[in-house]
């Protein structure tokens, strides 16, 4: 018989005893550290895949941040050029005012200085107009040119026509203040008198005068009576002299205002 | 000429008795135990691992894959049974290049008793499973009729496995031994050389069809597929 039924029940408890040997030193221990193992490997895998998602929003915050400055950053650069196109717009118009200013100043400074220059002119022509007379006269006549002043008013007084001497009349008698005569100088007594003695006999009788002196007076001698005056000027003999001299200035003005000489050939020295 | 190592007696008391059977399987537990404490003493729970503790993980995922492939959907509640049941067989086959040794599992007392194991295991797994009733009703499955043959089957099976493994492993050793005799020298060792790959085969086939028994046995019954609706 091949089967010892002694040995069969050996074996089947030496078997019995192995699955609990190996149980006990083989498969537990093995199992148990590839279970720990693959419990590491998931937890680090785990940890791997919470760190890239935190990457991963770290990285599109970080984007979104970038977008934002950018968009800021384009913002404020566009702010900026508009501000700095206002502000050279504002500075521009500044200048362009200050410019006009600037030139209506001048402008206003050169008619006053030509206004100035004018009235200086005018003034130095009545001068030496009397001063030339005064000398002439005295020269050729004998006479004063206050003298001769005098009697020209007076002499225009006694040969006035009717009408004008009927209005003048009438200024004199209705006015309520005194009659003015105003004259560039100083008018000596004898004169005062032959100019009161014409309007009291001519005009009327009792009409008080008064005498003035007004240096600037451009003509030589004014009667004036309520808003009525007679006088002798010279106003005329100013204007034609203006006249001629403006002529003249246009004349030598410079090439581009009028079709005068070249400067050089005025400058050149005559032989 | 002996067929089995049953027969060489070491010593004997009564009926009690130590033949070389008895004591190449104690053999083979010792070192099968004492190997496995030695590696698993200092095992690395890291990335790191040494390499004869990577050696026993692969055969322990190796056998557990195995068992999973064959149909059992929790392999590690037969791991401790199918896997000693393989390393045992298969380390007998291995041992045999050991001059003088001889394999347990040549001998029938062995194989039958690892047969009987099964025999028990097949339907104690099976109650496990599907509690007492379940598990017998299986018996007569798909009708009570089969209830004989399904007996039948279950002794023969079980007969079969122990003859199988137990012709196998004995005239493989009594091959090499004939062998030895006639031609001393390189024919031996092709012998050899083929005894431990039949060896590592029937190891195999042993505890695969262990496997498949007590898959067997702990199916569970599926519900049939639902009938196709009316009109489809």
């Amino acid at each position: 018989m091949l089967i010892d039924w002694f040995t069969v029940g050996a074996q089947v408890v030496n078997f019995l005893v192995l699955v609990w040997l190996l149980k006990r030193f083989l498969y537990q221990p093995i199992l148990h550290a590839i279970d720990e193992r693959e419990r590491r490997i998931a937890a680090e895998l785990a940890d791997a895949d919470a760190q890239r998602a935190a990457a991963q929003h770290e990285r599109e915050t970080f984007q979104h941040k970038n977008e934002a400055f950018d968009q800021q950053r384009a913002a404020l650069f566009t702010h900026a050029m508009d501000e700095a196109k206002a502000e050279r717009q504002r500075l521009l118009e500044e200048a362009r005012q200050a410019a006009d200013a600037l030139r209506a100043q001048r402008r206003d400074a050169l008619r006053q200085e030509a206004d100035q220059l004018d009235q200086a002119l005018r003034r130095r022509t009545v001068q030496e107009v009397f001063a030339i007379a005064r000398k002439t006269l005295t020269d050729l006549a004998g006479a004063s040119l206050e003298e001769r002043l005098v009697a020209v008013l007076i002499e225009r007084l006694r040969t006035m026509d009717d009408a004008a001497h009927a209005v003048f009349a009438l200024a004199l008698q209705t006015a309520t203040d005194p009659a003015c005569v105003r004259s560039a100088f100083d008018l000596p007594a004898a004169q005062r008198t032959a100019i009161q003695d014409v309007i009291h006999t001519a005009f009327a009788p009792a009409v008080p005068i008064r005498f003035e002196t007004a240096p600037d007076l451009v003509s030589g001698i004014v009667l004036t009576a309520n808003g009525q005056q007679i006088a002798w000027d010279i106003a005329d003999y100013l204007r034609s002299l203006e006249r001629g001299v403006g002529e003249l200035l246009k004349e030598k003005g410079p090439p581009h205002t009028a079709a005068g000489p070249d400067p050089s050939d005025t400058a050149a020295p005559h032989p | 000429m002996h067929l089995s190592p049953d027969e060489t007696l070491l010593w004997q008391y009564g009926f009690i008795k130590l033949n070389a059977t008895i004591a190449f399987t104690w053999g083979l537990m010792f070192v099968l135990a004492v190997g496995s404490k030695l590696i698993t003493r200092k095992l690395s729970t890291e990335l790191t691992r040494s390499r004869r503790q990577n050696l026993l993980e692969i055969l322990v995922t190796g056998i557990e894959r195995q068992i999973a492939e064959v149909g059992l959907p929790q392999p590690r509640q037969y791991l401790g049974f199918l896997g000693t049941l393989f390393l045992f067989v298969a380390a007998a086959a291995l041992a045999t290049v050991i001059p003088g040794y001889e394999p347990p599992t040549g001998s029938l007392s062995t194989t039958t008793a690892l047969a009987l194991c099964v025999l028990v295991a097949v339907p104690a797994f099976g109650i496990a499973d599907q509690g007492l009733g379940g598990y017998l009703k299986s018996y007569m499955e798909p009708t009570f009729m089969m209830l004989p043959f399904n007996l039948i089957s279950e002794v023969s099976r079980t007969l079969a496995l122990a003859v199988r493994l137990f012709g196998n492993m004995m005239s493989g050793a009594m091959i090499i031994a004939i062998l030895l005799t006639i031609t001393p020298f390189l024919f031996p060792i092709l012998m050899t050389a083929l005894g431990l790959l039949t060896g590592m085969v029937q190891a195999y086939i042993f505890s695969i069809l262990a496997a498949v028994y007590i898959a067997a046995a702990t199916r569970t019954r599926k519900p049939a597929p639902s009938e196709p609706a009316p009109g489809t």
